[in-house]
């Protein structure tokens, strides 16, 4: 005769550990402390070297420069750049009551980087059982991403921007932290091949019920040929805000700014 | 996740929390109704997974600090992340014994202020004036601070 077992919900006792109130918690806090951010938005690319941080930074700087208080998470925890981008690489982060003050880059633009917490030349790694570490390493970078997100005293901002790395992992598990589906601008570059990755990338992000805000087309009129840019923007029906030459010049940034 | 006490129909409470030191985890859980404990043991990697969620089985008794993941789990962050110019001033401090200063500074830099500010909330919280090694060692066990 089988064991009458009651199920996980059917039991409603009060439980000390109550894990689901610490990840509640987790969540509120996170949210809490963006509620003072006017706009989060995203950068991301289902392709690597396309230049997110490259384009991340400077369009940060631009508005900056335009008088909006910006912040920028590096969320590319493994090949950071952003603090080399706007000249932070030592800055330190200073720990206080209610969270850790970011630092402050050029232009004033605020910004968080593992490039400030690791050792110089040292990937991040995790104290931790090496064998099958691929159980929990996934874990420990949403929980770094979310502590980045929650526990930084950002302030308030006009505008967060993120700089993710390539692939969708990092946007996935950013839908699952934030309370609602971030706003995304895309980086690719003119060719074909950078066309058909960044394409898988803004169809998950359109699933996922992100708003796309536009396109920026990045190392244009050199080497990449291409039509990248044109083709999602008529395939997505989002605009190209930009177009970037091998060598920019502020005005290009300034553009750019003023169209997000 | 919870136990449930089959013969009693009862939720199982939780009791106790065991950190040996081997990255193992052991907690112990009670039948309200006849008092048995069973113990759930986690191997290395469990206890890991658990930890990177920034969870703790059984709760915890004081506040997450800011980055306690980051600053607990990186094995590979530079000692000058954090300036200690920012940490906390608080009034009626506890004292530090000479031997838990010293056991402080084994504390690798990257989490050291975390560390310390930590074991001095739990001494205030309990009106302890100074901090040695045995309210140190009382500290991890009671909070759970395995390798702190």
């Amino acid at each position: 005769m089988p064991l009458h077992i009651r199920t996980y919900h059917e039991l409603t006792e009060p439980d000390r550990s109550g894990l689901g109130d610490q990840i509640a918690a987790q969540r509120r806090r996170l949210a809490d402390r963006l509620a003072v951010v006017g706009r989060v938005l995203v950068v991301m690319s289902g392709k690597g070297g396309v230049g997110k941080s490259f384009v991340t930074a400077n369009l940060a700087r631009a508005l900056a420069r335009d008088g909006r208080v910006v912040g920028v998470l590096d969320a590319d925890l493994n090949g950071p750049t952003v603090a080399r981008l706007l000249d932070a690489t030592d800055a330190r982060l200073v720990p206080q009551d209610d969270g850790v003050l970011p630092a402050t880059g050029a232009d004033g633009v605020r910004l968080v980087s593992m490039a400030q917490l690791l050792a110089d030349g040292q990937p991040l790694a995790f104290k931790g059982p090496e064998a099958e570490s691929f159980v929990w390493r996934g874990a420990a970078e949403a929980g770094a991403l979310r502590e980045l997100l929650a526990d930084i005293a950002w302030g308030t901002l006009d505008v967060l921007l993120l700089d993710l790395p390539p692939g969708m992992q990092r946007f996935l598990e950013l839908c699952d932290l934030l309370p609602a589906p971030p706003t995304v601008l895309t980086v690719t570059i003119p060719t074909p091949e950078s066309r058909d990755a960044v394409r898988r990338a803004m169809r998950a992000a359109v699933e996922r019920g992100s708003p796309l805000v536009g396109i920026v087309e990045n190392m244009v009129g050199g080497e990449f040929r291409g039509t990248a840019g044109d083709d999602l923007a008529v395939e997505f029906a989002t605009p190209v805000l930009a177009r970037i030459p091998w060598h920019p010049t502020p005005d290009t940034w300034h553009l750019l700014a003023t169209r997000l | 996740m919870k136990f449930l006490c089959v013969e009693c129909d009862r939720q199982m409470t939780f009791e106790e929390r065991q950190l040996p030191g081997d990255g193992t985890l052991a907690a112990a859980f009670r039948c309200p109704k006849c008092g048995r404990v069973v113990a759930m043991l986690t191997n290395p990697m469990e206890t890991q997974l658990v930890s990177s969620l920034g969870v703790k089985i059984g709760g915890t008794t004081v506040p997450a600090e800011p980055l306690e993941t980051i600053r607990s789990m990186v094995a590979t962050g530079r000692d000058d992340a954090f300036t200690e110019d920012g940490e906390r001033k608080t009034g009626n401090a506890p004292a530090w014994s000479a031997e838990a200063q010293d056991r402080l500074t084994r504390v690798p830099g990257f989490v050291r202020g975390m560390v310390k500010k930590i074991y001095a909330d739990y001494a205030k919280q309990r009106g302890i004036g100074e901090i040695t090694p045995a309210v140190m060692d009382a500290a991890r066990t009671e909070l759970g601070l395995e390798g702190m």
